[in-house]
């Protein structure tokens, strides 16, 4: 029997590995993440529960919570949900084994990337063969969800499922305008959501990713879901993505913007020095297996107040001219200034504007012209121009142009490549 | 008559010669010593500049927002300025422990003070560009915090985070050197008072309706209104 080893044992807690070691070994694992969720959490766990039931009942399972220092019972609602409630009305719904439910509070503050590791630690150590990440924030998941995402590693193994959903199209902005294009261009792979909330993984990739991210470092800690995508593709492993539904909108205040590019463009940018040798020579993208449709849009009226884009976006360019001088090059601050005159009527940040200003910005962020944080912060304003073009030109339009306009824009991203190794090289 | 003048000449001159002899290996030992200081001071200018150019010292100190001060006074680079600077105090480190070696009096006090004030001058430095790179760090920060949240002047709100750090990093500096310690103490008290009352005024008066739209954000008095636009979902 291999032995087991955590790749940080001193970071659990003494009761967890107990409770963990009274569990022995499971198949299957569904890990949550939470922190205040309790008016969620009930049903999101029923769901867990009932999907475990329908389509896994022979298989050894548990549900992990990793929580952040709920002070609304989160965590007691998890350990203390009957099997019972999951079964309801449908009698036939049962289980050949304990179905184990185990809740651990890693710190007292909210950590994503603690979260994910005690999810993963936890896995390694009860052997499990497939797991899921599930979001506390998913309250539109449906007992099919645990067969969509895990039956491809159970059955099929593959190493890394990740979702796609049906979105209404000024949701994940940030994704359909840089995440997404960005990733593609880079490692050649066309998918969809790299920043994923709820994804499945093999007990391989999951250990080989608890060993090698540093966790110690806060980069690595703030984005671990986008890194754990890209330590997936860097790795070589077997990748797809399978339809999930309905993601539901979920109302943001501006001041989440900054934090969610730390998630996001901040892991994208950090990750592109480590494996360097592995897209600088990628031409192209790729399409991966995708169970279901790869992304489907909602067209109902979403007010999303873009008159304070622009002014945001204009405000920004204006006031962080010193900042910008550092960062990108004289003719692309020059065409942003242009646009962001408050007389311009027809405004429009072009395609190829974006996908160069994402580049300088990445080159930027490799060279450490300032401080690599402040460089992530500096794009927010830049990005909500971009954001106010996409809605206004997708406004009126179909599904499929939605989806065209999107298509332009990753091979806009694509072309532009060579600019990016230019100035990665030190090209001005 | 004659006699005694030329013997007192004669003994002023001998007395001469031999104070010149006296002293004259001294004033050899003072060239020797100032002529290998400035060897030893051009190889140390040398050594620092490429020191200083391999860890790019010119861009942090661009960061720090010394360079553009530089720039400002026609003076020559950070890395440049840093090594002329180890040049000088090297030599004449040198060359006044050559004088020290002619034994005059009362120059050997001062010449032990002016190597007691070097280490002195040398924190200050240290703490001077320390300070203008902390200031140039938390006024960007400020800056890019302020635009990212809307708030209304985000550039004055920086320049003053900047002014307040270089105020108090200019008070520690001239306590370091021991340059008008007192007066600097005072100014700086004064400045400092002046300017957080100045603020306090300011925002209690002007700033009385942002405060409580703040309070009530924070504590979540506030409710939505009906049909009020969304923010963008950016994931």
């Amino acid at each position: 029997m291999p032995e087991v080893r955590l790749a940080d044992e001193t970071f659990l807690t003494d009761d967890f590995l107990r409770q963990l070691i009274n569990v022995g070994e499971v198949d299957i694992l569904v890990g949550v993440p939470t922190h205040n969720n309790a008016k969620t959490i009930g049903s999101i766990v029923e769901a867990i529960q009932a999907g475990i039931l329908r389509f896994f009942p022979r298989q050894r399972a548990a549900i992990i919570n990793a929580d952040g220092g709920s002070r609304d019972g989160t965590p007691e609602l998890i350990a203390n949900a009957a099997i019972d409630d999951a079964r309801g009305r449908n009698s036939k719904l049962y289980t050949l084994r304990t179905l184990h439910s185990i809740s651990t509070q890693y710190a007292s503050s909210p950590a994503r990337g603690t979260a994910l590791r005690t999810i993963l630690a936890a896995a390694e150590l009860l052997r499990a063969k497939a797991c899921a990440v599930i979001s506390p924030e998913s309250t539109q998941i449906t007992t099919d969800w645990l067969t969509t995402l895990l039956q491809p590693v159970y059955t099929e193994e593959f190493d890394l499922v990740l979702p796609t959903y049906c979105r209404h199209r000024s949701d994940g902005v940030l994704l359909t305008n840089l995440l997404y294009p960005m990733t593609r261009a880079l490692y050649g792979l066309k998918i969809r959501e790299p920043y994923a909330l709820d994804f499945a993984f093999s007990g391989r990739l999951g250990s080989q990713f608890l060993a090698q991210n540093a966790w110690h470092d806060e980069t690595a800690q703030a984005g671990s879901e986008t890194q754990f995508t890209l330590a997936a593709i860097a790795g070589g492993y077997r990748i797809c993505q399978s339809f999930l539904g309905i993601k539901e909108h979920v109302e943001r205040a501006s001041a989440d913007l900054v934090p969610a590019m730390r998630q996001t463009v901040g892991a994208l940018f950090s990750s592109m020095e480590p494996n360097l040798s592995l897209w600088n020579g990628k031409l192209g993208s790729q399409p991966i297996p995708t169970t279901g449709a790869e992304r489907e849009c909602i067209l109902e009226p979403l007010r999303v107040n873009r008159k304070r884009l622009r002014e945001m976006f204009s405000t920004g360019v204006a006031e962080l001219e010193s900042v910008f001088q550092s960062i990108l090059s004289p003719s692309t601050l020059a065409e942003l200034q242009q646009i962001a005159r408050p007389e311009e009527v027809r405004f429009c940040y072009s395609a190829e504007l974006w996908a160069r200003t994402v580049y300088e910005f990445a080159a930027a962020y490799h060279k450490s012209v300032i401080s690599r944080d402040h460089i992530i912060q500096a794009l927010a304003p830049l990005f909500r121009g971009r954001a106010f073009t996409f809605l206004v030109e997708n406004s009126n339009g179909s599904a499929d142009d939605v989806e065209r306009n999107i298509e332009a824009l990753c091979l806009e991203f694509e072309r532009m490549k060579p600019y990016l190794l230019q100035m990665w090289n030190g090209g001005e | 008559m004659r006699e005694m003048i030329i013997s007192e000449l004669t003994q002023a001159m001998q007395e001469l010669t031999r104070g010149f002899a006296h002293i004259l290996p001294r004033i050899i030992v003072l060239v020797i010593i100032a002529f290998a200081g400035w060897v030893v001071a051009y190889f140390l200018k040398v050594f620092l500049r490429s020191v200083l150019r391999l860890i790019k010292f010119d861009k942090l100190s661009e960061s720090a927002g010394a360079a553009a001060l530089l720039t400002k006074a026609a003076l020559p680079s950070a890395t440049e300025l840093l090594s002329r600077f180890a040049f000088w105090v090297a030599w004449l480190g040198f060359i006044l422990l050559g004088v020290s070696v002619l034994g005059i009096l009362g120059l050997q006090e001062q010449i032990a003070k002016f190597f007691l004030f070097l280490p002195r001058l040398f924190v200050a430095l240290c703490i001077m560009f320390f300070g203008l790179l902390a200031a140039s760090f938390f006024s960007r920060a400020a800056l890019l915090a302020a635009v990212n949240a809307n708030l209304p002047s985000p550039r004055l709100l920086s320049v003053s985070v900047r002014t307040i750090i270089i105020i108090f990093v200019l008070s520690m500096v001239f306590e370091e050197v021991g340059v008008a310690e007192q007066t600097m103490l005072v100014a700086f008290g004064i400045a400092f008072g002046a300017l957080m009352l100045g603020l306090a005024i300011a925002f209690g008066t002007g700033g009385k309706d942002l405060a409580q739209q703040f309070l009530e954000k924070r504590f979540g008095y506030g409710k939505k209104d009906e049909g009020k636009e969304d923010e963008l979902s950016p994931l």
